[in-house]
Formats: C-alpha cells, sequence, structure tokens
C-alpha cells in the first residue's frame, strides 16, 4: 500500500494531505435515527463537523397552532417517542399554569410514577444503544428485556405501549387498572439487580472503557454555554436537575438524589444515567407507598370529562357540557407560559402564548435533544472519526425530539 | 394575581431602566420587553452581572403576530443558575424582521436563531452560519408564518397544497444573508 502511493505521487511535491469530506448518514445505524453528519476529516481526526438535520420535521409547532389542547397531547407524545409520559406532562403542566388549575394530587403521583418509568425506559435505551455502537452487542438485549417490562406497564396502564397520551389537562385519563400494583412492585423489584448486570457487562468491558473514558470531554463552562441540560450536563459536574431545583408536581416530597460527575467524557455521560435509573426506582417506590387514594382528574366539568358518565345521561348541563368539550375544546385564558421539566433528556419546555380561544396562538417546544445535540460542537479534544460515534451516542439525542 | 417577584431587578432597571419595560412576574417568569437593538448588550448584562448571572439560554423564539404591526417577535427565555430565576425578553420586530445575533453571549443561540430564522424569516445579524436547519435548502417561504397555508403550497411533491403560487419574497430569499 505505502509502495504505491510512493510511486504514484510526483517527483518532488509533498504528500498529499487533502481533507477528506464524509457523509456519516442520514441511513446508518448508529446516528440513532435520521442524522446526517458531514464531516471534514484530517486523516483520521474529525477537523469540523456538521450536523444536518430536519429529516424528520414534522412541524408539531405549526401543527399545534390549528389543534384544540386535548388534541396536542398525542403530537406531544412523538416529540421524544421513548417516554411519552414526560412530554404528556411537560405540555399538560403549561396549560394548567395558564388555566390556573392544579391537578388532583393521586392524579399528580400517577403522573410522576409514569414519568420515572418513562426515564428509566429512555435510559435504558442507551445505556445498551451506547455499547452496542462500540460494538458490544450483549447489554442492549438485556436492556430490551427489562424495557419490555415497562412497556407492559404502559399498556396496563394505558392500553398503548409507546404513544400513551395518558395525561389530560387537569389530571389523567384512567385511574389506575386493577391488578397493577403487585406488577409494578415486581418490576421495582427485579430492576435495581438487573441495573448492576448492565454494569457488570459493561465495566469490565476494557474495549468500552478505552473508548469512552477521556473521550469527548465536555468542560462545565462549554456544556452551560452550549445550552446542554439533564444527565449531560450533569455529567459535566452541574449540579442541576429541575425536579429539585424547580419542584413540579409532588417531586417535593420525595426523597432522591441528583447524581453528577466530574469527568464531562463519554463515560460519565453513560454512568450518570445508570445511576439516575437507581434513583428513578426509588421515586417510583416512594410514589407506591405515597400515593393517596381520591380523584384522578379534576373535577371541572368545563375542562374535563365528568368521571361519572352516568351524569351526562341524565343531567341535560353535563350533556351540553360533554359535547361543547368534545366538539370545540376548552378555552385558555389569554397569556404566555413558559414551564419547563427535567426530562429524561434534559429541560424540557414548553412556551405557549394564548389568545383566549381554544387552539394555542403559539406552542414553542425547547427540545432537550435539539440543543444537546449542539454538545458535538462542545467537545475540547480532537478525536478520531471512530470516537465521534461514541460522542454521539452518549449525548443520546432523540432525532423525532431534535427534529420536532 | 399579584405575586412578588423573586428575581433582584434592581441592577436591572438601574441600567436600563428608561429603555426596557417591565411586564411583571407571571408563572415563575419575569418578563421584559426590550427594544431590538439592545439585545446583545441586556444578555450580556444580564449574564454577567454578578448579582444576576443568567448564565443559560434556555430557548429562543420566533412568533408572527400577523396581521399585527408590527408583526414578528423575538423571545428569550434565560435561567440563572446560580439562583434559579428566569427572565423572558420579548422585541417586537418590524418586516422585515432583523435583530442583532446572541451568538457572541451565548454559543447555544447558535441553532436556536438558525430555526428561527427558517420558520419566520427573522434575520439575526451576525450571526456566523444563518442556513435553514429544518427545511431544504432552496425552499421558499417561511413555513410557520401565520400567513403560510397549514398544507403548503401545490406543487409536484405536495399535490394536497393549497393553490397558489408560493410565496416569493425576494427582499428574503434564503440567500444574500447580510
Amino acid at each position: 500500500m505505502t509502495e504505491v502511493t510512493e510511486l504514484s505521487r510526483p517527483e518532488g511535491e509533498a504528500p498529499d494531505t487533502r481533507e477528506v469530506l464524509l457523509n456519516l448518514g442520514p441511513q446508518h445505524p448508529s446516528t440513532h435515527g435520521v442524522l446526517r453528519l458531514v464531516l471534514e476529516l484530517e486523516g483520521e481526526y474529525v477537523a469540523r463537523v456538521d450536523p444536518h438535520i430536519g429529516y424528520l420535521h414534522r412541524g408539531t409547532e405549526k401543527l399545534a397552532e390549528s389543534f384544540t389542547y386535548t388534541q396536542i397531547f398525542p403530537l406531544t407524545d412523538r416529540l421524544d417517542y421513548l417516554c411519552p409520559p414526560s412530554n404528556n406532562l411537560a405540555f399538560a403542566l403549561a396549560v394548567e399554569k395558564l388555566l390556573g388549575i392544579k391537578a388532583p394530587i393521586r392524579a399528580q403521583y400517577i403522573r410522576v410514577l409514569m414519568a420515572e418509568l418513562a426515564r428509566i425506559s429512555g435510559h435504558l435505551l442507551i445505556t445498551g444503544a451506547l455499547p452496542l455502537d462500540l460494538g458490544a452487542m450483549t447489554a442492549l438485549l438485556y436492556a430490551m428485556r427489562e424495557r419490555e417490562m415497562i412497556m407492559d406497564l404502559f399498556e396496563m396502564i394505558s392500553g398503548a405501549r409507546m404513544h400513551t397520551s395518558f395525561c389530560r389537562v387537569g389530571g389523567v385519563r384512567e385511574d389506575l387498572p386493577d391488578g397493577f400494583f403487585p406488577k409494578i412492585r415486581e418490576f421495582c423489584d427485579i430492576f435495581p439487580n438487573r441495573i448492576r448486570d448492565y454494569e457488570r457487562l459493561v465495566e469490565n468491558n476494557r474495549v468500552f472503557l478505552k473508548r469512552t473514558q477521556g473521550i469527548g470531554v465536555i468542560s462545565a463552562e462549554d456544556g452551560i454555554d452550549l445550552g446542554l441540560s439533564g444527565p449531560n450536563l450533569r455529567a459535566s459536574g452541574v449540579d442541576w436537575d429541575l425536579r429539585r431545583d424547580e419542584p413540579y408536581e409532588i417531586y417535593d416530597r420525595l426523597d432522591f438524589s441528583v447524581i453528577t460527575r466530574d469527568e464531562g467524557d463519554c463515560y460519565a455521560r453513560w454512568r450518570c444515567r445508570v445511576e439516575e435509573m437507581r434513583e428513578s426506582v426509588r421515586i417510583i417506590e416512594q410514589c407506591l407507598d405515597q400515593m393517596p387514594e381520591g380523584p384522578f382528574q379534576i373535577d371541572m366539568p368545563t375542562i374535563a370529562f365528568p368521571v361519572d358518565k352516568d351524569k351526562v345521561h341524565c343531567s341535560m348541563e353535563a350533556l351540553i357540557q360533554h359535547f361543547d368539550l368534545s366538539a370545540y375544546g376548552f378555552k385558555v385564558p389569554k397569556g404566555e407560559v413558559y414551564s419547563a421539566i427535567e426530562a429524561p433528556k434534559g429541560e424540557l419546555g414548553f412556551y405557549i402564548i394564548s389568545d383566549g380561544s381554544e387552539k394555542p396562538f403559539r406552542m414553542k417546544v425547547r427540545a432537550p435533544s435539539f440543543v444537546n445535540l449542539q454538545g458535538l460542537f462542545g467537545t475540547s479534544n480532537a478525536h478520531f472519526l471512530a470516537d465521534m460515534i461514541a460522542v454521539l451516542g452518549s449525548l443520546d439525542p432523540v432525532m423525532a425530539e431534535v427534529d420536532k | 394575581m399579584s405575586v412578588e417577584t423573586p428575581l433582584n431587578r434592581a441592577p436591572i432597571m438601574e441600567r436600563f431602566g428608561e429603555a426596557i419595560d417591565d411586564l411583571g412576574f407571571a408563572h415563575g417568569v419575569h418578563a421584559f420587553a426590550a427594544p431590538p437593538e439592545m439585545i446583545v448588550e441586556l444578555c450580556r448584562f444580564l449574564k454577567e452581572h454578578p448579582a444576576l448571572r443568567f448564565n443559560f439560554l434556555s430557548d429562543i423564539c420566533g412568533v408572527d403576530h400577523y396581521p399585527d404591526v408590527p408583526r414578528f417577535e423575538a423571545v428569550y427565555h434565560l435561567y440563572s443558575l446560580p439562583n434559579k430565576w428566569r427572565v423572558r425578553i420579548k422585541c417586537r420586530l418590524g418586516d422585515p424582521p432583523r435583530i442583532p445575533s446572541v451568538v457572541g453571549v451565548w454559543r447555544t443561540a447558535n441553532w436556536h436563531e438558525r430555526e428561527a430564522w427558517d420558520m419566520y424569516g427573522i434575520r439575526f445579524e451576525g450571526h456566523p452560519d444563518l442556513r435553514r436547519i429544518y427545511m431544504w435548502e432552496g425552499f421558499e417561504g417561511f413555513p410557520q408564518r401565520k400567513d403560510f397555508p397549514l398544507r403548503g403550497y401545490k406543487d409536484k411533491l405536495n399535490p394536497l397544497g393549497v393553490e397558489g403560487p408560493p410565496p416569493t419574497q425576494p427582499d428574503l430569499a434564503t440567500k444574500n444573508i447580510p
């Protein structure tokens, strides 16, 4: 090989050091969806990266302007499709703030419980997918086994495995089903041991460690400057979690710790997520212990359907309100709100401007993956093309959320 | 509903009191209205003042108030990691909308501004790389404007679109960015 290049080079000219432009994606298994990276390579090193996004752009924000507030819930499901309950919750909270209402306590517990299940489900995927990207296939298969348990729980609660759309403004759609508690207790008993299994699978894998430790280091300053949030920022040593710092729902009643790490490399980001799953299990157990009896939906016939369906058949007013609510939706007072929650990927914010009608005038989604993907520009050390895959995987972008 | 604002407004009002409007505190966010030409100065001040330290830019959002005048708006959501405060800065923009870029203050503004340019055609002056981010190169028009039809314009790729010519806005063509 060397000889050939030597022979083909004209006399007296310097070795050929042209930059190579490489197109990675949009259809590539390690881009976690339809992401296209245009990479400028200097030999094996990545000199510049230019992500091209938008292949999955569905115009969620534009669509939302022509949907009623209840109709938007299924749209939010499809943002971060690994954890729809978190997205539902973020949107519901924003609308509830505008309406000046709060869901009943039991509904808040159910929402938090589902959001934490979703967090586990989202983190499980990346726990397995990052090693998979780097050639260790086994972890993903085990992670999927436990994710299946969560999908089953979702199915039990809402009837849907992925796009649950379970939240409603002012509560949740239904109460928890019979037989749910033993099932989720079983999950909580099994799962912590399974986390230990994943760690054992990967912790001693020298290839995995070599390819993640010290790779793609993002400093705390760079992380904040680039707007990273969630586990990506906490892995750089910034102790910030909206669940604790701006408690919403019933998080202020729960005892959990915020996981941070100082290294800021790919391994730290992976590690942060694994440990966050343990905390999520703790939160779920507390939710189960503390969950009170009571209504699961606010008692406001203009906003939520009556729990007692018989009312609709007997009372004229209830029938009219029921019809009005299904046909036209409910009006939200004029105003604007920015409401953010700690979604599995980071700060998920909904900025809603209401003009007093049944549909939002403007809905902006502050999608954490969209911002986190800019972390690709924040890594301080030059790295190989192969490391790019590790950095990308560890930032854990979900393309549906990036493209909105 | 009058809720006491947790934000320390004194340094902001002292420095910018004449130029900006205090829109009050609601739903956990304190809002200000500022003229667009002051945005960089204001952001830098909010970020660097030792008593405020709004070091985290959450979001930049474009809004189209068609047919109101001024038509456009850029909305900035800032967060102070040390103080746990949120601030919203609203800038009304004319048509064509222009506002200085804040990429020099926070690098994360880069993609947010590209998105607002792509969807609303808000020109962020001084942005290092103002290209479309979601729509493809050569796409005509700004899809999230209120006068852009939800289904787009009819062409051979979009048979369900609305009849009519696509909006030709020569002054806002994707190329020739200042």
